[in-house]
């Protein structure tokens, strides 16, 4: 489809009538056209695969998040009002901090066996494959976080409005965790402690996620509307979305360098 | 096709090479010899576009290489050092990814075919990880196979490879450069190409 396009925008003056292929076909054997959204289906497929291969990874990471959430109850008071209060602060600490865990390796294992280089070397644009590896990041780990919220809120009683609105929030801001985290993570390639460098680069650009994200619910409690809060969050997923990919790739090219 | 102009390398600062020169027409082959850590990686990955010298100038079909240009990427495959597999991917899967990779749909059966031809034929249902070194190598002469670009830039290719497999790449090169490609490969052993073919360049 955008390839056709592409080919009639190269040739104006050819009639609009022909059909798609008899338009390309000229234009195909020396300007093969290398799509962006072909480029972030390759690497999401691809990560996705790899992700499937190793289900242990994934479920160490999901475990981590369910164990970090449940341990709060068990740790203070079972005030019933008390972890109403705490519960969205906690379940988006602890995704955090889950992504936080597997991160690093969203370019590293790429980066140590060399597939980073033919990355960089395809004639695909690299920021599209970047944004490829960093969705198929959301989609193994901020995605069934935010699938998993409702079932965790019920150990903190939360309300049933509550938990539609921290699990939305959840939902809308954890692809910014993966997006931006992919900038930390290119930037952090063959440091030495990457690891716990990322951390300390990343953590306090996502302070505000955290701070618009658990807010949702606060404000719902309050009896505000949290309309402001996904604005907030929305606003910045956009930005995350054009911007991380660009970054994260210019960060791999100096890795690469 | 391929000109190299005066190219300066340097790695922090120390200068590997200084004032390399050459020159490739459609069909010709350069061997890059050199003791170890003489920048024969550095110049493949300069001519890649991945690293930029410190000076000189490359050109490729008469136009200038900036690090990242999309027209050498277009036209290049780079077997680096390190095969780029997946441990956890079959031969075939790790195949049929990395050609995906460089824009070309191929077909299962002819990845099959081309493990078939390059010797891999039981292995190719195994997992990388618990693949020879020479087998993992194989599969990168594989790619050669059915990735069609005209410029090979080749790091070590004979590493790990028995005979039978430097035959292979032996035939490999000579069908590549019998096409008009043009292939750069560092290398401590001889390649099998016709003299004709072939130029050499030892970095001291």
């Amino acid at each position: 489809m955008s390839a056709s396009g592409q080919a009639r925008g190269e040739n104006g003056n050819i009639k609009r009538e022909g059909t798609p292929s008899a338009t390309r076909a000229p234009a195909a054997p020396d300007a093969p056209v290398y799509g962006a959204w072909a480029a972030v289906r390759y690497a999401t497929l691809r990560d996705l695969k790899l992700a499937l291969r190793s289900r242990a990874e994934l479920g160490v990471q999901l475990l981590f998040y369910v164990l970090v959430v449940s341990l709060f109850p068990l740790a203070s008071s079972p005030d019933r009002v008390l972890l109403a209060t705490m519960a969205p602060g906690i379940l988006w600490v602890a995704a955090l901090l889950a992504a936080l865990l597997s991160l690093p390796r969203l370019f590293a294992s790429d980066f140590n066996d060399g597939s980073l280089e033919q990355f960089a070397m395809s004639p695909y644009p690299l920021p599209a494959l970047v944004s490829g590896k960093m969705l198929a990041h959301w989609l193994t780990t901020g995605l069934p976080m935010a699938v998993l919220a409702p079932l965790l809120a019920l150990q903190y009683g939360l309300d049933s409005s509550l938990v539609i609105v921290l699990t939305l929030s959840l939902l809308i801001g954890t692809p910014i965790l993966s997006l931006v985290g992919g900038i930390g993570a290119g930037l952090t390639l063959g440091a030495r402690g990457g690891g716990s460098l990322l951390a300390l680069l990343v953590l306090p650009l996502f302070v505000p996620v955290l701070i618009f994200g658990a807010g949702a619910a606060d404000a719902v409690r309050a009896g505000l509307s949290a309309s402001a809060n996904f604005s907030l969050l929305g606003a910045g997923l956009l930005i995350s979305l054009v911007g991380a990919p660009v970054a994260a790739a210019a960060a791999v090219r100096i890795a690469l360098d | 096709m391929l000109e190299v102009h005066d190219l300066t390398a340097r790695r922090g600062h120390a200068t590997l090479f200084s004032g390399v020169s050459f020159q490739l027409a459609a069909g010709q082959a350069l061997a890059l010899t050199g003791p170890n850590g003489s920048g024969k990686t550095t110049l493949l990955r300069i001519l890649a576009g991945l690293t930029s010298p410190a000076a000189g100038t490359v050109r490729w079909r008469g136009k200038d290489v900036a690090p990242f240009a999309p027209c050498i990427r277009q036209d290049t495959l780079l077997s680096a050092h390190v095969p780029a597999l997946k441990d956890e991917l079959s031969a075939a899967e790790n195949l049929s990814l990395q050609c995906a990779l460089t824009g070309h749909r191929v077909a299962d059966y002819d990845i099959r075919v081309a493990l078939d031809a390059i010797g891999l034929g039981t292995a190719q249902r195994l997992p990388a990880a618990v693949l020879s070194q020479g087998q993992r190598r194989r599969i990168g002469l594989a790619r050669l196979l059915l990735v069609r670009r005209p410029l090979w830039l080749l790091d070590e290719p004979t590493t790990a490879l028995d005979v039978a497999g430097m035959a292979q790449l032996g035939r490999l090169l000579g069908d590549h450069l019998e096409s008009g490609g043009v292939v750069v490969a560092t290398t401590h052993q001889a390649l099998d190409i016709p003299a004709d073919r072939l130029k050499s360049l030892a970095l001291a």
